[in-house]
C-alpha cells in the first residue's frame, strides 16, 4: 500500500512531477460564492485519493481541483520552505505536521467551517502532535507491527524481541531502515516511552541492534511486505496496511502488534501558510471528512481510515479486518512518533548509520 | 596548406569573433548547469541550520570535521573496497570479452557490441529489480540450481551417495549481491574502452612476436597487455568512479552491512534533514574522484 514510500526509497521519486506551474498556465475560472476563484491546488501523494473524489467535489461545490504529487515529506517540506508556490491543501504525515507548524508553514484551521470533523473516530480526535486538531485533520493512519509467515514462526510473535533481541529466526528477519522508528521501537521494547530518550537508552538500543545484526537479513525501505510474500524473510517490521495487502494474496501470512506497544503514523490534511484559496481549502477538507467521500477514498486506496462515518459505509472485509483495524485495547498501547527537533533526528540517523556500519 | 597550418589559421587570435560565437554557448551551458549547481552545495557544506527551514552559510568547517569521524571514514573505506572489487572483477571479465570482440570477424563485431550495449536500453532500476528476481532465495538462479540438484541427486543415490536436499543459496541482501549488481551495471564501461584500445592495436606486432617464436601467453603478457593499458586505465576510471558513488544497487541488493557512502548522503538530504553535512560528504566523495583521476594522470605522464 505504501508504494509511495517505496518509490521514494528507491530514489525514483518523481522529482519533476510537481515542478509544473500552478497558476499561470490554466484557463481562467469564475469566482465561487465565497469570492474565491473556483479552483483548488491539492498537493498530495501519488495514488492517494479516491477514483472520483475530485470530480465529486467539483460537482458538489463547483471548485475544480488541480492535484500535484510529491513522493516524500521532505519534498513537500522543501517545496513550501521557500514560500508557498500556490498550494491550498497538503497531506503531510504527523511528524511533518509538527515540523511545518514549527517552521510557520501551516495556518490554523477554522474548525467552524469543518463540521464533518465529528466523523473522526475518537482515537484520532486529540492526538499528541496536534491537540484539539487545530492544524490538521486525519486523512489515513497506519500502525507498525510484525508481519510473519505462520508456517515458519512458532505461535504468535507478539513481542519486538523476535526481531530485536533473539536469534531464533536468524537470517529470516527484516526491520525498517527508518532511523526514528527503529530507535523508538527499540526503546519501547526496552520499556521506555518513545520520546525524550536519554542518550544511554539510545546507546543501549544501538548496542542491542548491533548485537542482533547477524540475525537480521535485511534493513528494508518499506517493501517488507514484498520480501515476506516472496519468502525472502519470515518475520518483518512493517505497517498493518501493507501486510493486510499481501495477506489477501497469501493466507499463510499474518500480522501482530507486539505487546510492548508500537508507533502510529497518520497522514493529515492541512492548509499551508499563504494558501491562495483558504475557503475552498476548508470546504475540501470538510468534504473529504464526509461519510461518502471518505468511504470512496478508502474504497480506492484501502488504507485504514480515521473517518468513523465512512467506515460504516465500507464492506465487512475492510471494516472487520483485525489487521487494518486492531482492537482498541491494542491501539491504546500505541503512540505517535513525535518530531523532537533537528538535532534529535540527526542523532537517530547517525545511530542507524552506526548500526549499519558495525 | 597543411592541417597544422589551417589549425593555426583558425586560432582564437586570428578569428576572435568566431571563437566567441562557437565557444560561448557551451561555456554558458557549463556555467549555468554545472558550475552553479556545484557552487550551491559547496556553499551549503560550510553552513549550519539556523531554523528548520533556513541554512546560514557561516564558513564553518564543522561539517567537514564531522565527515572525518571514524564512523564515516569506515563507510568511505568500505565504499572504496566494494568499488575496487567491482573494478577488479570488471577487468578480469571485461578483458577476455573485449579481446574476443576485437578479434571477431568484422561482420559480427557490430552485433557483439550491440549485445554489450543492450542493457542500457533498460532503466537501471528495472534491471536491478530483475536482478533481485534472479538472486532471491526463491529466484531463478536458485530454482535452476534446485532442478540441477534434483537431476544429480537420483543417480547419486543409486550409486550410494546420499546427497542432502537442496538449500537455496543466500545471495540476496549480501555484499556479494551488491558486487554482482555493480559488475553487471559497470561491465560495459570496462569492455568498451578496452575494445577501443585492442581494436586500434597494430596486429602486425602480434604477428611479429609470433614469428619470432613467442608462445601465446608471452604474446599476451608482453605485447597485447601493454598496448591495451590505456584502455584498462580508462575502463578502471569509468568503472571505479560510478561504482564508488553507487546508491541504488547497495540499497536494493545489499544486506545489513552493505551501506555505501551515497546511501548515507541520501539520508542526510531526506530522513536526517542535514543538508550541510550531506553536502560536505558529497564533496569528500568528489575529492576521492579527483584523487582517482589524478592517479590516472600521473600514470599516463609516467608512461609517456
Amino acid at each position: 500500500m505504501r508504494r509511495r514510500s517505496l518509490l521514494a526509497g528507491l530514489g525514483a521519486a518523481a522529482a519533476g512531477i510537481s515542478l509544473g506551474g500552478l497558476d499561470g498556465c490554466e484557463a481562467p475560472v469564475g469566482r465561487g460564492r465565497n469570492g474565491e476563484e473556483a479552483r483548488l491546488n491539492l498537493y498530495n501523494w501519488d495514488t492517494y485519493v479516491g477514483a472520483t473524489t475530485l470530480r465529486d467535489f467539483r460537482a458538489a461545490t463547483g471548485v475544480a481541483v488541480k492535484m500535484s504529487l510529491y513522493a516524500t515529506n521532505d519534498e513537500l517540506f522543501a517545496r513550501l520552505a521557500d514560500g508557498n508556490p500556490g498550494f491550498d491543501v497538503i497531506v503531510p504525515s504527523n511528524e511533518y505536521v509538527t515540523r511545518l507548524r514549527l517552521a510557520g508553514l501551516l495556518q490554523p484551521l477554522d474548525l467552524e467551517t469543518i463540521p464533518n470533523r465529528v466523523n473522526i473516530l475518537p482515537t484520532f480526535q486529540n492526538p499528541a502532535f496536534d491537540p484539539g486538531r487545530r492544524w490538521s485533520m486525519p486523512y489515513t493512519w497506519l500502525v507498525l507491527g510484525l508481519g510473519y509467515r505462520k508456517s515458519r514462526i512458532a505461535g504468535v510473535p507478539d513481542s519486538w524481541k523476535w526481531v530485536f533481541d533473539s536469534d531464533r529466526y536468524a537470517g529470516r528477519i527484516g526491520v525498517f531502515s527508518e532511523a526514528d522508528d527503529l530507535v523508538r521501537l527499540g526503546a519501547m521494547y526496552l520499556g521506555h516511552a518513545p520520546r525524550d530518550l536519554p542518550t544511554p537508552v539510545i546507546d543501549q538500543v544501538a548496542a542491542m541492534l548491533i548485537h542482533q545484526k547477524p540475525a537480521i537479513k535485511v534493513f528494508h525501505h518499506d517493501e517488507g511486505q514484498d520480501l515476506l510474500l516472496a519468502g525472502d524473510i519470515d518475520i518483518v517490521m512493517e505497517y498493518n496496511g501493507d501486510i493486510a495487502q499481501v495477506m489477501a494474496e497469501d493466507p499463510d501470512l499474518d500480522f501482530v502488534i507486539p505487546r510492548e506497544g508500537s508507533l502510529l503514523d497518520s497522514d493529515c490534511l492541512a492548509i499551508p501558510t499563504g494558501a491562495p484559496r483558504p475557503d475552498n481549502a476548508h470546504a475540501f477538507i470538510n468534504f473529504v471528512l464526509g461519510a461518502k467521500a471518505g468511504a470512496e477514498i478508502a474504497q480506492t486506496i484501502r488504507y485504514p481510515t480515521p473517518n468513523g462515518a465512512a467506515l460504516e459505509l465500507m464492506d465487512a472485509a475492510y471494516r472487520d479486518n483485525p489487521v487494518i483495524f486492531p482492537p482498541p485495547a491494542v491501539l491504546a498501547r500505541c503512540q505517535y512518533g513525535e518530531f523532537e527537533g533537528l538535532a534529535r533526528s540527526r542523532l537517530y540517523d547517525e545511530t542507524l548509520t552506526r548500526i549499519l556500519v558495525s | 596548406m597543411s592541417a597544422a597550418e589551417s589549425f593555426v589559421a583558425e586560432s582564437p587570435a586570428r578569428r576572435p569573433r568566431l571563437f566567441v560565437a562557437l565557444g560561448l554557448p557551451p561555456m554558458a551551458w557549463l556555467a549555468v548547469f554545472f558550475l552553479v549547481p556545484m557552487a550551491l552545495p559547496s556553499a551549503l557544506s560550510f553552513g549550519q541550520n539556523v531554523t528548520l527551514t533556513r541554512i546560514a552559510v557561516t564558513g564553518s568547517l564543522a561539517n567537514y570535521a564531522h565527515t572525518l569521524q571514524p564512523l564515516y571514514l569506515r563507510i568511505l573505506a568500505k565504499s572504496l573496497a566494494i568499488a575496487a572489487a567491482t573494478t577488479l572483477v570488471c577487468v578480469l571479465a571485461g578483458f577476455p570479452t573485449a579481446l574476443a570482440i576485437a578479434f571477431a570477424p568484422a561482420r559480427r563485431k557490430p552485433w557483439l557490441l550491440a549485445l554489450i550495449m543492450l542493457p542500457f536500453w533498460t532503466n537501471l532500476l528495472v534491471r536491478t529489480f530483475a536482478l533481485m528476481a534472479v538472486l532471491r532465495p526463491e529466484g531463478y538462479l536458485n530454482k535452476g540450481l534446485g532442478v540441477l540438484w534434483r537431476l544429480i541427486r537420483a543417480p547419486a543415490a543409486a550409486l550410494g551417495f546420499a546427497a542432502p536436499p537442496f538449500h537455496p543459496l543466500a545471495l540476496m541482501n549480501t555484499d556479494v549481491a551488491v558486487l554482482i549488481g555493480l559488475v553487471y551495471v559497470n561491465l560495459p564501461f570496462m569492455v568498451l574502452p578496452l575494445y577501443a584500445a585492442l581494436e586500434r592495436m597494430d596486429r602486425g606486432l602480434i604477428e611479429a612476436a609470433q614469428d619470432l617464436g613467442a608462445p601465446a601467453p608471452r604474446v599476451f603478457a608482453r605485447v597485447i597487455l601493454p598496448l591495451a593499458m590505456p584502455g584498462v586505465a580508462s575502463g578502471v576510471i569509468l568503472t571505479l568512479i560510478p561504482a564508488l558513488g553507487s546508491y541504488l544497487t547497495p540499497d536494493l541488493l545489499g544486506g545489513p552491512s552493505s551501506l555505501m557512502i551515497a546511501n548515507v548522503i541520501e539520508r542526510q538530504f531526506h530522513a536526517a534533514d542535514d543538508w550541510p553535512f550531506g553536502a560536505a560528504l558529497s564533496f569528500v566523495l568528489i575529492l576521492l574522484t579527483f584523487v582517482a583521476l589524478a592517479a590516472r594522470g600521473a600514470m599516463q605522464s609516467r608512461r609517456s
